[in-house]
């Protein structure tokens, strides 16, 4: 392929819309690019549009608006087989009637590669996902994390550059889940092939991924590494969807360079960090993250916001432990704390006092 | 653990032994189950089984003749058919003595029946023989010999004293000979002279066109079959109706329109002479004939193949068509090679269906069918209805089962009984 792109990127979206039934928009002016070698994932709720793009990539949707272009070059009139892109399926799509090794030659008869050159091709796909002797089983012969490393191998057997992969673990219980996470992304790295993943489980997002965009409601709300998405969510949508957060509204008091201040709906005056807010009097959504919040004052630094709470309920979860508190009028405010040496086990009904950092509080749009 | 299996049989909480105690409780599931369906078993014995056993038994079946004439049967035995010569006084007077027996019974003219479907003639032979006979006193007025060769000529013809002595024994293997063109002569078994052989013509052409109709219904139904699979549910519940709406319609009613469509004066042939393509002299014939009978045929049997393919076309997942095309397939490769073969256990199942369903058919070759479209069915059914030779229609009839299980053990050595799916 010819690399004669302006810009550095391998994908690119540019304004494209899809539309189903030429009244609503499933996918909403989309804008992304995608560098070679990058592992992005495409994260959202159901319904967002984020497996719909992947499809107008893969050339089974056509675009309604908008150019999709590969390596610089226009696809949307190239037909899937001509696109040359690797893809994973979320239930594997092996085909039942073939064995293993006539699904993984499939690509490359098509291809029409030479008999030998096939079956070494095979051989080699084969061991990379260690599945070296299953070459004369059917998928159905083989478990759930077998198929699964089966229709890697045949994404990748005749050696795209993009590969796409839609909730490829979505069936496999967690820690095969687990443990598959880490080999594709192993096997990305090694191979340096483009991958675009679409899951609607953030955790996968965040241990995965180069790039995260979080898809909703056909927009991509945000488009950042993972450890940036987590910690510095542009929003109230994915502050919320990724990872666990305690939300409180109120109105912003005023502005002033990074900061603002916010007057909560139950009475107490906070410092925030200010994301998307603008100007006094406008309606705020602050989210702070439940491990950020400290229940043993004494270890904040200077400047933290202390305020005083109740005890509702505590929970026990082995490695860490939940406790949601009342604070101003929210009583379903969670702080997460380590199952440390030092940890208190509070008692529901008890007042404690708690604090944090004002940066770690984020005032969003409400 | 299993170490004390196969040396000390494992005990059940009660001390049975367990295998016992698990085969009582099954037999209780079993008995219950068996109950159930039972009022189904007692009905398909009765209404199926037992009808279809005492049909077959007649082609077989052949104790009229020792019946009715025991002491000719008898008396034959020491004759030698082939000697050239005809049989002696004690076999005529044995005869005499059953016919005059036959006649005061009224049996002369089944069996005349009987043996006239053998060698033609014997029916009025044994009619005109029986009204003479019954005034005779057998004791005191032979010799018989020459009485009955003065009633009839034929009483001195070798043939007819054979077909006698060939079609004695109580189970005979004439009628199976018969249904393949064969009959049973006194020098085994021999062919039927060139103009009464018929069957063997039908049997191959009732195969060849069932087998015609099964892949038109292939080539017709097929794509239907993929719409329904794949068309938006609204579609393609509307395109199910027009498939099963034939099932709501009277067969004869379908099988006299394409009376009106097909025949010389019929709209296919109006609207191709109108449009020019066929000279008003020159009209297609396409009734009564093979085509009339392939064309309603196809029509008639095509929704026993959509369904079937349909049922399976519709558990294979749109994903594989496209992981084939992500994979580089163009959209041809990727219906032959990944589509086709995971669709073809619904083609098996409506292929056994339709063939199975065509080469018993019976009303609609009988109606558009003429004389060279008819299938060994409608033989079967003129045996039945008109001949009243029961037992070649039973042989027909074994005949035709035989061959449809020949094939169905073939199709299941082929292609795998498993591979059938009629769904799910």
């Amino acid at each position: 392929m010819k690399g004669n792109t302006t810009d550095g990127s391998f994908v690119r979206f540019d304004r494209v819309q899809k539309s189903y039934d030429g009244e609503t928009l499933v996918v909403k002016d989309l804008n992304l690019e995608i560098a070679k070698g990058e592992f992005l994932t495409m994260l959202g709720p159901s319904g967002s549009g984020k497996t719909t793009c992947l499809m107008m990539l893969a050339g089974f949707e056509t675009a309604t608006h908008g150019d999709i272009l590969l390596n610089g070059v226009s696809i949307n009139n190239i037909p899937p087989h001509k696109r040359g892109i690797g893809m994973v399926f979320q239930n594997y799509a092996l085909f039942p009637h073939m064995t293993v090794a006539e699904n993984l030659s499939f690509p490359l008869e098509v291809r029409k590669i030479g008999k030998s050159e096939r079956e070494q091709k095979v051989a080699r796909a084969l061991d990379m996902v260690e599945m070296g002797e299953f070459g004369g089983r059917r998928p159905a012969q083989l478990s759930g994390g077998q198929q699964q490393r089966i229709a890697l191998a045949r994404a990748l057997v005749f050696e795209p550059e993009l590969v796409l992969m839609d909730e490829p673990l979505g069936a496999l219980d967690k820690q095969l889940r687990e443990k598959m996470q880490f080999e594709i992304t192993d096997l990305a790295h090694r191979l340096g092939i483009t991958v675009v993943y679409v899951t609607h489980d953030q955790t996968e997002a965040l241990t995965m991924s180069d790039q995260v965009a979080v898809f909703n409601d056909g927009r991509i709300q945000q488009l950042a590494a993972p450890d940036a998405l987590y910690e510095a969510p542009e929003n109230s949508f994915v502050a919320q969807f990724i990872g666990e957060n305690n939300t409180m509204y109120g109105t912003v008091q005023n502005v002033s360079g990074e900061m603002a201040q916010v007057k909560l709906d139950g009475g107490e005056v906070i410092d925030c960090k200010r994301v998307n807010v603008n100007n006094a009097g406008e309606r705020t959504c602050v989210s702070i993250r439940p491990e950020r919040v400290e229940l043993n004052i004494g270890r904040l630094p200077q400047g933290a916001h202390t305020l005083t709470a109740e005890v509702l309920e505590f929970i026990y979860m082995g490695d860490v432990f939940r406790t949601r508190l009342r604070v101003g009028d929210n009583d379903n405010f969670i702080v997460k704390t380590r199952n440390a040496v030092d940890q208190v086990r509070l008692k529901p009904g008890t007042q404690v006092k708690i604090g944090w950092m004002p940066e770690d509080c984020r005032a969003l749009d409400a | 653990m299993n170490a004390s299996t196969g040396k000390t049989p494992i005990l059940a909480a009660d001390g049975t032994p367990l295998r016992k105690s698990l085969a009582r409780s099954l037999r209780q599931q079993k008995l219950r189950a068996l109950m159930l369906i039972a009022p189904l078993l007692v009905f398909i014995f009765v209404a199926f089984i037992m009808p279809i056993v005492s049909m077959l038994m007649r082609s077989v079946e052949n104790d009229i003749v020792s019946d009715t004439l025991p002491l000719t049967v008898n008396a034959l035995q020491s004759w030698d058919a082939q000697s050239g010569e005809l049989p002696d006084e004690v076999v005529y007077a044995a005869f005499a003595a059953d016919i005059k027996q036959a006649a005061l019974a009224k049996e002369h003219t089944k069996v005349g029946l009987r043996l006239n479907y053998e060698q033609s003639g014997i029916a009025s032979l044994f009619k005109k023989t029986a009204r003479a006979a019954v005034k005779w006193d057998i004791e005191t007025d032979g010799p018989f010999k020459e009485k009955l060769l003065k009633i009839h000529k034929n009483w001195g013809n070798l043939e007819i004293w054979q077909a006698l002595k060939v079609h004695s024994p109580e189970v005979t293997s004439g009628y199976f000979l018969n249904a393949v063109d064969m009959r049973k002569t006194v020098d085994g078994p021999d062919w039927q002279p060139e103009e009464k052989q018929i069957l063997l013509v039908l049997f191959k052409r009732t195969l060849f066109m069932s087998l015609v109709i099964t892949f038109s219904c292939i080539a017709l139904g097929y794509p239907v079959a993929w719409l329904l699979a794949n068309l938006p549910m609204r579609h393609a519940n509307m395109l199910m109706i027009l498939v099963l709406l034939p099932f709501w319609t009277s067969l004869l009613v379908r099988t006299s329109a394409w009376k009106v469509m097909l025949q010389q004066q019929g709209v296919i042939n109006e609207v191709l002479v109108y449009m020019g393509m066929v000279a008003d002299d020159g009209r297609l014939v396409l009734i009564n004939n093979e085509i009339g009978t392939i064309v309603a045929m196809t029509h008639i049997l095509l929704p026993f193949m959509i369904l079937p393919m349909y049922s399976v076309m519709q558990t294979i997942p749109p994903s594989y068509l496209r992981a084939a095309k992500s994979l580089g397939a163009t959209n041809w490769t990727a219906f032959w090679r990944v589509y086709f073969p995971q669709s073809v256990p619904g083609i098996g199942a409506g292929s056994i269906l339709v063939f199975i369903l065509a080469i018993g058919y019976y009303i609609t070759p009988e109606i558009v069918g003429g004389t060279k479209g008819v299938f060994i069915s409608n033989r079967i059914a003129y045996h039945i209805m008109e001949s009243l030779n029961w037992g070649l229609a039973a042989a027909l009839g074994t005949i035709l089962l035989l061959a449809v299980l020949v094939l169905y053990w073939t199709y299941d050595k082929i292609v795998g009984i498993d591979n059938v799916k009629l769904g799910g």
